[in-house]
């Protein structure tokens, strides 16, 4: 088990064991899963509402798929702990926010001031990912 | 040209500071090489065989003059005194210092460019038709909709890690300039029956190892649509693109994988999904950037004659430009292969001048073409005797455009650490072979295209003739291929038989020319002549 570094919600940190997809279709009751950058993160979709925890690894941060698997459920409207686990490194941790993580696991713990700076420092954004509320650049050049 | 806002420049001064940072922890020990590498390749800094190359984006090939005179002076600054321009439109500096390149970047940023992603796993420079709002047979300037592109894919956070590079091109008129369809997406705006413009895509093109020509993947997506269906393209890509095998995983391997059909199918249901989120600018944002494209002020009473008289500026003149859509003026391009010289290189003070040139004759612009020359967009033709004077007395004015002295070549073995083979000096022997420029006349069009290993950064595939260097054994050896073209007609060369010495292929080369001229009917270029009389009369000649 690997401890949670950083965290952007007001709620209590989940700590149900997170089980495999395989074996989470298996288990009814169970409200935590693990995706590997393998796995189709649309097979969750159905079951949304009882999940208070995905975590998602990266067994190297060089795999990018992560990315999109968090992006694609909370467009689908998750809004339970999305956790990032495992080969993190402290530049990525802005762009892992966007696509709608908000807890961060890395396997070895960052240097704490670096990654604060890395979390803050992109103040605008060109695209809308939607999921992190962020206005892109041209929604501000172009209020409604 | 665009002009960057108080946002576009906010963000290159965030990616200097981040830069920096990372150069910072690199130096201090807090990062190890291999940490660092994928964040130094964002940002175009490759470790080369003896120092740190820099790679600088030129967003479709497009630059203004006090753009050029920078590089110029980073060259002098920071490098030893040359520039090297690339196939994507690019330059690149072969000698830079890693502790001096958040400075660089810091120079670059103000005059609104950057190295951002200029290589690693990201989508790179998005490049374009070098001839973009000069063209006389463009249907609109496609560079808003790469500027748009551009803006986008910068920093893109879903898109940061892709199974591989990810390369996209946008071009508006029917003749390919910018070699589309070898581009892992590749758009053309087109018109459709009613009149409106909107994006054709084309997937899974590219060279390296595995050359394939994209297939036509949607006919048509309405300009308002154009972000989402490009996203939808990434996200499939992303998720299922292959990442066991480095080899394997550029898009044209899934789409091979797949099948275009299946591809499409994936697409297209991503796509219908991302219409529901709102990820799409307006179209007030794409007009917004049009207007910055909106061309410069002709002199509509510009003279539409030219003074031939000179034997050289004619010669010059009849390779070296194009028609202009606006009469009285012409597209000038300098080459950058004079005989016996390195493809796409050129010393600080022949940037500086380029610059200034630019300046006082060609409305402030210059554009890198993937050829690796430099194009003046919009010349008068009464200034163009001017122009070519300056040209010529600093040795830019060689008269060989598309010529078999134009050669595309990569840095091969002398710089890059991947090649097997030096492609330098393979290309030297070559123009000095065929230096006269009667000669190069006589032989006329012919794309010869170079590279140093199967990566293929020299394009060879796509060369109407290309040659491959191999490692044979421990020593150099080169293949030959004919048949590749990167225009709308797109072809792959195929290889013509067993390879040869750095000389024997200089020598074969020469033997191909002489079947050709024997065999030529007409206005036929190598390659029309190529393809009809097939390989045999050419095997038969070089191996006979």
């Amino acid at each position: 088990m690997v401890d949670v570094q950083f965290r952007f919600r007001d709620d209590e940190t989940v700590n149900d064991p997170a089980v495999t997809v395989d074996s989470f279709s298996e288990q009814s009751n169970a409200t935590a899963v693990r995706l590997e950058p393998g796995d189709d993160a649309r097979e969750l979709l159905p079951h949304l509402d009882r999940l208070s925890l995905i975590e998602v690894s990266f067994p190297a941060w060089t795999d990018g798929r992560g990315y999109s698997s968090a992006r694609i459920l909370r467009e689908a409207g998750y809004a339970g702990e999305m956790r990032a686990v495992g080969d993190l490194v402290i530049d990525m941790l802005h762009h892992l926010r966007r696509c709608g993580f908000d807890a961060f696991a890395p396997d070895k713990a960052l240097n704490e001031e670096d990654a604060r700076t890395a979390f803050d420092r992109w103040e605008n954004v060109y695209q809308a990912t939607v999921v992190d509320g962020r206005p892109a650049i041209w929604a501000k050049r172009h209020p409604a | 040209m665009y002009k960057y806002d108080e946002y576009d420049q906010q963000m290159v001064d965030t990616r200097v500071a981040e830069f920096r940072d990372q150069v910072r922890r690199r130096l201090a020990g807090d990062l190890t090489e291999d940490q660092f590498k994928p964040l130094r390749l964002q940002n175009g800094l490759y470790l080369q065989l003896h120092a740190y190359m820099l790679r600088v984006a030129v967003p479709y090939g497009t630059l203004n003059s006090a753009q050029m005179t920078l590089l110029g002076d980073i060259a002098d600054k920071y490098d030893r005194g040359y520039g090297h321009f690339t196939t994507r439109q690019n330059i690149q500096y072969n000698w830079i210092k890693l502790e001096d390149t958040p400075d660089i970047l810091a120079e670059l940023a103000k005059v609104e460019m950057h190295a951002i992603q200029t290589s690693g796993n990201c989508i790179r420079n998005i490049s374009s038709d070098q001839f973009a709002g000069a063209a006389a047979d463009e249907i609109v300037d496609p560079r808003p909709y790469a500027e748009l592109l551009r803006q986008w894919s910068s920093f893109h956070p879903e898109f940061l890690v892709l199974p591989r590079k990810f390369k996209i091109a946008v071009i508006a008129s029917e003749k390919d300039r910018a070699a589309m369809r070898l581009h892992d997406i590749g758009i053309k705006m087109v018109r459709n029956d009613a009149g409106e413009i909107g994006a054709q895509f084309y997937a899974g093109g590219g060279m390296g190892r595995t050359p394939m020509i994209a297939p036509l993947i949607r006919d048509f997506v309405p300009l308002d649509q154009l972000i989402t269906f490009s996203e939808a393209c990434l996200r499939v890509y992303n998720r299922y693109g292959r990442r066991d095998n480095k080899y394997k995983a550029r898009i044209k391997i899934l789409v091979h994988e797949l099948g275009r059909d299946e591809y499409v199918r994936q697409v297209e249901e991503e796509f219908a999904h991302l219409l529901t989120q709102p990820i799409e600018p307006p179209l007030a944002e794409l007009e917004r950037i049009k207007a910055h494209f909106t061309g410069p002020d002709f002199d509509a009473g510009a003279a539409d004659d030219l003074d031939l008289t000179d034997p050289d500026f004619r010669l010059w003149v009849e390779r070296n430009t194009h028609a202009h859509k606006q009469a009285g003026y012409v597209i000038a391009t300098v080459s950058l292969k004079p005989v016996g010289g390195i493809p796409g290189d050129a010393t600080a003070d022949q940037i500086r001048l380029m610059a200034k040139l630019a300046k006082d004759y060609s409305f402030d612009e210059l554009r890198v073409t993937h050829a690796q020359n430099i194009v003046f967009p919009h010349v008068r033709k009464a200034d163009l005797y001017t122009v070519w004077q300056a040209l010529d007395e600093a040795g830019l004015a060689t008269a060989n455009l598309d010529t078999v002295g134009d050669i595309i070549a990569c840095p091969g073995l002398d710089y890059c650490s991947l090649a097997n083979a030096r492609s330098i000096p393979v290309a030297q022997k070559i123009s000095e072979r065929f230096g006269s420029a009667q000669r190069q006349a006589e032989i006329g069009e012919l794309k010869l295209k170079i590279s140093g290993c199967i990566n293929a950064c020299g394009h060879h595939h796509a060369g109407h003739i290309g040659i491959l260097g191999v490692d044979k054994k421990g020593l150099e050896n080169y293949q030959l291929l004919f048949g590749g073209s990167e225009g709308a007609d797109t072809s792959l060369a195929k290889i013509i038989g067993p390879g040869f010495t750095e000389d024997g292929v200089v020598d074969a080369i020469e033997k191909a020319t002489e079947v050709y001229l024997a065999n030529k009917q007409g206005e036929e270029r190598f390659l029309d002549t190529y393809r009809r009389i097939g390989m045999d009369p050419f095997k038969e000649a070089i191996y006979g």
